[in-house]
């Protein structure tokens, strides 16, 4: 079966300005695609170029196998859900939802029931004849929705389409999409530059900057082996410590060492390495940086480190200290008595270690 | 601009603790005076029309200026809307009311669909040098029309309209096209591009859009050139006293005829019958419409 | 084909009133233009003969009279206008409760035609019958009002007729813009201890620079295409003394024939149109794009 999208070497320049650069990405039937970076990576004219409202400068694509590069939207068989939901404000909300099918000559019966099968599914029956004017940010979203559903499409997409909500309904919503995706077996491409949003939806992540894809995959594949310093530190939050450090290759691994001020130097040793260069850079999440104790295995290694601010955050504990020049986060239990001004033993787990080139940022391990 | 109606923003300035003291109470009292005397003095032309158009001659030689009449009579009404010599013929304004009345409504309204459409164009097809067009438009509403006179007296004539009501009208629409489209711009560029986004996905086409989403939208602007064009139109006198002819003239032509060029007898109520009958149509739609002008031109953007 | 029309009907759908402006705006401009430069009399001449109608304009003393009655009326009509506006629109800011009425009695001139105005006034300071022979009749029996018919008043009549016009709009056009200032910045002036006189010198007036600009530059606009007002209340005299550049090109094109100078006065009037409305338009759109 051909893959439901097929993105090959697309270019897309504004005049001169290069926007989008050798994008290839295929995703599959049922596909949950997200496309995720800072703003002006190119993320969202990348999804107007899948929809076909803005032309690309060079490469194909393809829908369900067939060639959509130069088909004007409406043929593409797609249905479209925008960050200001574009709802049409002078027609009622079933009008919205009709409106596709109107334009493309549904029989008035149709129209009727796939309305009313649409409104049951989100929830939207009460307010069929009010004006988008009338309706909550939560309802307009819902009703925005609608539209999309209603048209059966074979590729969804969404542009943006929680960050005009407020935090409490974005959860909500987040969580609804990804109910309806799961029974809809759909398939959708979604932007956004919300990390948490694309790590708890996506079957497949595309993070992008500047133009060019940094890295494709799914979420564990992006948190855990991020493929690059910007992807590292773009995903995840707290983001992932970066800390300089040199090598030294020795009989039982690679020795690491992590300069810190007014201390000792922390020796780590990663008995996995082999062949590091003599400067890198060390990743490592917060959450493997703990409390001694909390996590066993032949990586996990301790050493003193100074505290500087304690963050309580409920469930957890951040606690950051300094290394190598820079500010390090770890993890630890809602209960440790790490305190500011105090030094504190935490447990470092290389099982998870990433390991960067510095002057490319490309990872090596 | 913003909304005259709304509340003052110095509300704030006004809410100071309000000690009741004599002082604060005859300010109070002298603001109200002087802004009545102002009123009055606005009003005043007004009074003055109205109250001579309904006295006879007899009582204007006699009487002073801003006394009420002493018996009213409508003479100089009829005389002005079926009597009145403009020139050679003595028909009254009714003919160049009507006149005036065919070239405004159809003007209004053509001026008014172009400029929504280029408007719409402009704001949300944007394209390569669409700025600089509506740059070029923009700086036609400027002009002094002095400047095109000449030229458009030829140019009416090679199309053999000169003369004619539908001269008249193709004049005052080209030369209003910059302003509707202005207004339509200005109204549809904080429309979110996404609307037309959102509209061909679901698969309608630029003349449907419009039709289906724009237009039903766009009332407050569709109200605000309405009035601006008719009031333009109906209250030119430039382009009606130079391309116009005895039998087509606007009706400020024609009272301007009237009032200037009657022979014998000056019958000042006539004057002021046939100025409050020029004047009525736009002091009506100002009345009715006024605030739906400005509330117009303020209105932006769209909840949707 | 389809596809071709589809992707180019916006662009055919304006073209129709771009090219329209191009003709009728652009080439009228500069045809006029070309034949101000010519020796057209009677029916235009096409052959180039350099300054000379502008010469002749310059040297011809009722051009004079028109110039200078423009920088009489000019500098009254927008100095008065604004300063009465700015005046109105602070008084009505003071939670006046019948502010509507007065607003629209301030407002309703505007939409008079400038003849309609023109024939009023021309009623009122008529001096046998009309302001003059009222206060005589109060008793004052030296009172003299000729204004209208005094060669070196006329101007001013004109003058108050445009005033009483167009002030009224110049107050709303303020009123809005007082109450456009951020109310925040005026409560933090007020917590302050600042005076509400001085809250207006000093915050909300300052911040209303941009529609003083605008209230000038249509106000300037106004003066340099009056026209009808003065044809209506003096018909350019006594004389040619109340001649502005519009009558007197206008008297050029249709009465004299003269299409040189008719040419040669327009461009005249173009170019202080030019000069005082492109650098502000030049602005508004910079800002605009922004």
């Amino acid at each position: 079966m051909a893959p439901i999208l097929e993105i090959n070497n697309l270019y897309k320049n504004y005049g001169a300005t290069e926007v989008l650069k050798d994008i290839n990405v295929s995703i599959e039937k049922g596909d949950f695609l997200v496309l995720v970076g800072p703003s002006g990576c190119g993320k969202s004219t990348l999804l107007n170029c899948i929809a076909g409202l803005e032309p690309i400068t060079g490469g194909t694509l393809r829908i369900d196998g067939h060639d959509m590069t130069h088909v004007s939207p409406k043929d593409r068989d797609i249905a479209m859900v925008f960050q200001s939901y574009a709802l049409y404000p002078t027609m009622s909300v079933a009008k919205n939802i009709t409106f596709g099918m109107k334009v493309r000559g549904v029989d008035a019966e149709t129209q009727k029931s796939k309305l009313a099968e649409v409104a049951r599914q989100l929830q939207i029956e009460p307010f069929l004849n009010r004006r988008p004017g009338q309706l909550s940010g939560g309802q307009r979203q819902r009703v925005a929705m609608g539209r999309a559903l209603v048209r059966d499409p074979k590729l969804f997409l969404f542009d943006e389409p929680l960050s005009n909500l407020d935090a409490k309904l974005r959860v909500e919503m987040r969580t609804e999409i990804k109910t309806l995706h799961q029974k809809l077996g759909a398939s959708m491409v979604y932007v956004t530059h919300d990390q948490i949003e694309a790590m708890t939806l996506a079957t497949k992540i595309v993070v992008m900057k500047g133009g060019i894809i940094q890295q494709i995959g799914s979420p564990a594949e992006i948190y855990n082996r991020p493929a690059n310093l910007f992807v590292a530190d773009f995903m995840g939050s707290p983001a992932m410590n970066l800390i300089p450090a040199k090598t030294q290759s020795g009989s039982g691994g690679t020795l690491i060492e992590i300069e810190r001020p007014e201390h000792e130097p922390i020796r780590l040793t990663d008995p996995r390495a082999r062949n590091l260069p003599k400067d890198i850079i060390l990743g490592l999440r917060p959450e493997d940086i703990s409390e001694p104790g909390f996590r066993v295995g032949a990586l996990v290694q301790e050493a003193p480190c100074k505290v500087e601010i304690v963050e309580p955050a409920g469930a957890d504990t951040y606690v950051q200290t300094r290394l190598g020049g820079k500010p390090l986060t770890a993890r630890l239990h809602s209960e440790t008595e790490a305190a500011p001004g105090t030094v504190h033993n935490l447990a470092f787990d290389l099982s998870k270690v990433s390991y960067f080139e510095p002057e490319s940022g490309k990872r090596i391990n | 601009m913003t909304d005259v109606s709304a509340t003052p923003a110095h509300a704030a300035v006004s809410e100071r603790p309000q000690g009741r003291s004599f002082g604060k109470i005859a300010l109070r009292w002298l603001l109200y005076v002087v802004l009545g005397l102002f009123a009055i003095y606005y009003l005043m032309p007004l009074f003055v029309m109205v109250t001579t158009s309904l006295k006879s001659l007899e009582e204007i030689r006699t009487g002073d200026l801003l006394s009420l009449p002493r018996e009213l009579t409508f003479d100089a009404w009829r005389t002005a809307w079926s009597e009145a010599c403009t020139g050679i013929q003595c028909e009254g304004v009714k003919p160049y009311f009507w006149n005036s009345v065919m070239l405004a409504v159809p003007a209004v309204m053509i001026s008014t669909l172009l400029g929504a459409m280029n408007g719409y164009v402009i704001a949300q097809w944007r394209f390569r040098g669409a700025n600089i067009i509506f740059a070029l438009m923009l700086f036609g509403c400027f002009i002094p029309f002095q400047v095109v006179l000449l030229p458009m007296a030829r140019v009416l004539g090679l199309m053999g309209i000169a003369g004619t009501i539908p001269g008249l009208m193709f004049v005052h629409v080209i030369y209003g096209l910059g302003f509707t489209t202005l207004f339509f711009r200005n109204y549809y560029v904080s429309i979110p591009v996404e609307l037309v986004k959102a509209a061909k996905v679901d698969g309608a086409g630029f003349v449907r859009i419009f039709f289906a989403i724009f237009l039903p939208l766009s009332i407050p602007i569709i109200v605000v050139s309405v009035i601006w064009q008719f009031t333009q139109i109906w209250n030119d006198f430039l382009f009606g006293v130079s391309f116009s002819q005895a039998g087509t003239q606007p009706v400020t032509v024609a009272l301007n005829n009237i009032v200037n060029s009657t022979t014998g007898v000056k019958e000042y109520n006539v004057d002021m019958a046939a100025a409050i009958i020029a004047a009525l149509p736009t002091l009506l739609v100002y009345i009715v419409a006024g605030k739906y002008f400005i509330r117009g031109l303020t209105a932006g953007s769209v909840k949707g | 084909m389809a596809k071709w029309f589809e992707t180019h009907l916006p662009k055919i759908v304006l073209a129709p009133s771009f090219i329209a402006i191009l003709i009728f705006v652009y080439g009228f401009i500069a045809w006029t233009a070309w034949v101000s430069l010519t020796r057209s009399r009677l029916l235009p001449k096409y052959e180039i003969e350099g300054f000379i109608q502008y010469e002749r304009l310059f040297d011809s003393p009722r051009w004079d009279t028109a110039m200078n009655n423009l920088y009489i009326f000019g500098a009254l009509f927008i100095g008065v206008s604004m300063i009465l506006g700015l005046v109105l629109a602070i008084l009505l800011d003071q939670q006046i409760r019948v502010e509507g009425a007065i607003r629209t009695i301030y407002l309703y001139p505007m939409a008079l035609s400038m003849i309609v105005t023109g024939t009023a006034w021309k009623w009122i300071l008529n001096p046998g019958l009309g302001l003059e022979a009222m206060v005589k009749g109060w008793g004052f029996e030296t009172f003299t009002f000729d204004w209208l018919v005094n060669p070196d008043m006329a101007i001013y009549t004109v003058v108050m007729a445009a005033i009483w016009q167009s002030s009224g709009f110049v107050m709303a056009l303020f009123l809005a813009g007082l109450r456009s200032v951020d109310t925040e910045i005026i409560r933090a002036a007020q917590i302050d201890g600042i005076p509400t006189w001085r809250v207006y010198v000093s915050i909300i007036i300052p911040s209303m620079a941009p529609i003083f600009l605008s209230a000038f530059i249509v106000l300037a606009h106004l003066a340099i295409k009056a026209f009808d007002l003065v044809i209506a209340l003096t018909g350019g005299g006594p004389g040619y003394a109340t001649d502005l550049p519009a009558t007197y090109m206008y008297a050029m094109a249709f009465s004299r024939g003269d299409i040189g100078q008719a040419a040669s006065s327009a461009m005249i009037m173009m170019l202080v149109v030019f000069a005082i409305v492109v650098p502000y338009l030049y602005s508004e759109l910079r800002a605009r794009n922004d």
